[in-house]
């Protein structure tokens, strides 16, 4: 059942250095508050898997949070690279980064099967790729019609971790707009924490919403602008501004750790990183 | 007195070749950047029931501007429907509902086939480029599957650093693979029979010579060998309204 807690409490009590830790969000309700916390509580050692890898995982791997990265697609969307990413996987910087790459469907196939609590999902691909050769690939035959069909392990991560527009004060939560897999994440972490934009006295039901009942989740945890630069639907837009910005402040590490330093590090929470932006708003810089 | 024709670039020109080709009703599954601008000219001049199809979920979005991510909000608002993500590579994109898909790569063959994950050695990379992503099942499962590339020996090349996605139609799938590559310099197609991508469209002002000159294989080109048509005032115009979101909130 879950528990409200402040999110420094949530990252503290549930993930551990060494942790398979899903941070999901499909452009959509990027978990960057919770991202910042296992930074500021030098996390360590960490397996990160998420599909598609961007500005906040970027940050997590030049702090040195991370020593494997699961995914199928890692940029910044719209603008370019990831720097940091790639230093790690190409001068190890800072510390060697090990990769497991798989295709969307791959990815999405393998969160399902999590959620589903089988081994396995199936996918119609990677045949004839050199992505077969690089990941954790196998193949099964139909019983049927003896068709062979790619297999994805099961991606069943000790922590997952996503945000949300709203939790009531039971700790159910609503969740709308582009869903991504966050469902699936959930139900298929061992522990898990949902940062909200609120938490209500009671849910409108909304149709389409996606609700993740509090008995399926760990921990509740208010974040408020915790999704930024990403965007919360209903509540605020995506800061493309910051995106394009981030390709200058991610691409030197000097001026990385220091934006990540007077950003995260001496900040204390999400309310304090948001007014630290905010008086700066003719730049993210 | 003659009037001048319109001024365009060859980006411009991409998206407008590849615009024409979309049919009224396609249901296409669109990228970010070109394939984005191709699409939605497409659904702004001859093609209006041009479906658009975005990898985050968003069924027949309509978007007043070019989104940045395939994740805006302005997808969202806009669709006739918003699924998971398992469910758009599942049920819509393997279960074949998908005329067109478009994809951009680092790296292209001469038989489609696409790198999208490294330059150099897997291993030990030159550079570490963004990687599958929705790809290799798009040009598996579309019914075709169109390429826009900028092309230059070091992108057109005789052997990929790395196969990410395959991009003819022994990939495996339902669709045809790779049937029409738009670059900045014309189109190229499969060739009957072999399959091997051959010029069959030339951007005005642009020789065959100049695309062999740009291809890191023996590039063969078509004996009835076309010239594309520029925009007319009416695309540009369309082409030029589709402001990308971004333009409008970057910081200085």
């Amino acid at each position: 059942m879950a528990e409200i807690v402040p999110l420094t409490e949530a990252v503290r009590e549930l993930v551990r250095d060494g942790d398979v830790v899903a941070l999901e969000g499909f452009t959509h309700l990027i978990p960057h508050a919770a991202g910042h916390e296992l930074i500021r509580q030098r996390r360590r050692d960490l397996t990160l898997v998420r599909m598609t890898p961007d500005v906040v995982y970027d940050q997590l791997i030049g702090m040195g949070c991370a020593r494997k990265l699961i995914f199928s697609w890692g940029g910044n969307p719209g603008v370019g690279s990831l720097h940091r990413l790639r230093d790690a996987v190409e001068h190890d910087w800072p510390s060697p980064l090990e990769l497991e790459e798989h295709s969307h469907a791959g990815m999405a196939a393998g969160y399902a099967a999590g959620a589903a609590n089988f081994p396995f999902g199936l996918v119609r691909g990677y045949e004839g790729t050199d992505l077969a050769e690089q990941t954790r690939v196998g193949w099964v035959s139909c019983p049927f019609t003896g068709e062979r069909v790619a297999a994805v392990p099961a991606i069943r991560p000790d922590v997952g971790i996503v945000h949300a527009q709203r939790a009531d004060e039971a700790g159910n939560v609503q969740l709308w707009g582009i869903s991504g897999v966050q469902k699936e994440v959930v139900l298929g972490s061992s522990r898990s924490i949902v940062t909200v934009e609120e938490i209500v006295p009671e849910l409108e039901p909304r149709p389409d919403a996606v609700l993740l009942p509090a008995w399926t989740i760990t921990a509740v945890s208010p974040a408020p602008g915790g999704a930024h630069p990403s965007y919360a639907h209903g509540y605020y837009d995506r800061d493309n501004a910051f995106y394009v910005a981030w390709d200058e402040i991610g691409r030197d590490r000097d001026r990385f750790r220091d934006w990540m330093q007077r950003h995260v590090l001496d900040t204390a929470d999400v309310t304090e990183y948001r007014s630290l932006l905010a008086a700066r708003e003719t730049s993210p810089v | 007195m003659t009037v001048d024709a319109p001024t365009y670039t060859a980006d411009e020109l991409m998206a407008v070749t590849a615009a024409r080709r979309l049919s009224d009703g396609a249901v296409c599954f669109v990228g970010i950047g070109l394939p984005s601008r191709a699409a939605n000219l497409a659904r702004a001049t001859h093609a209006p029931n041009c479906v658009l199809i975005y990898e985050s979920g968003a069924i027949g979005a309509k978007p007043r501007h070019l989104p940045l991510s395939i994740g805006d909000g302005e997808l969202a608002e806009t669709a006739d429907a918003v699924v998971s993500v398992p469910e758009i590579f599942t049920y819509w994109l393997q279960g074949g509902w998908i005329d067109v898909g478009f994809l951009g790569a680092a790296q292209i063959d001469r038989h489609g086939n696409l790198n999208s994950t490294v330059i150099g050695d897997y291993d030990e990379p030159k550079v570490r480029l963004p990687g599958a992503g929705g790809a290799p099942e798009i040009a598996s499962w579309c019914r075709e599957t169109f390429v826009m590339l900028r092309q230059t020996p070091r992108t057109f090349v005789e052997r990929l650093d790395f196969l990410t996605t395959v991009g003819h139609q022994a990939a495996g799938g339902g669709g045809a693979g790779v049937t029409c590559v738009v670059t900045d310099l014309g189109v190229l197609e499969p060739t009957p029979g072999t399959g091997e991508l051959r010029l069959t469209e030339l951007f005005p002002n642009v020789t065959a010579d100049d695309a062999r000159g740009a291809t890191g294989w023996d590039l063969q080109v078509a004996d009835d060998l076309e010239t594309v048509s520029p925009p007319s005032a009416g695309e540009l115009e369309a082409l030029r309204a589709l402001v990308p979101a971004n333009e409008e909130t970057v910081a200085p």
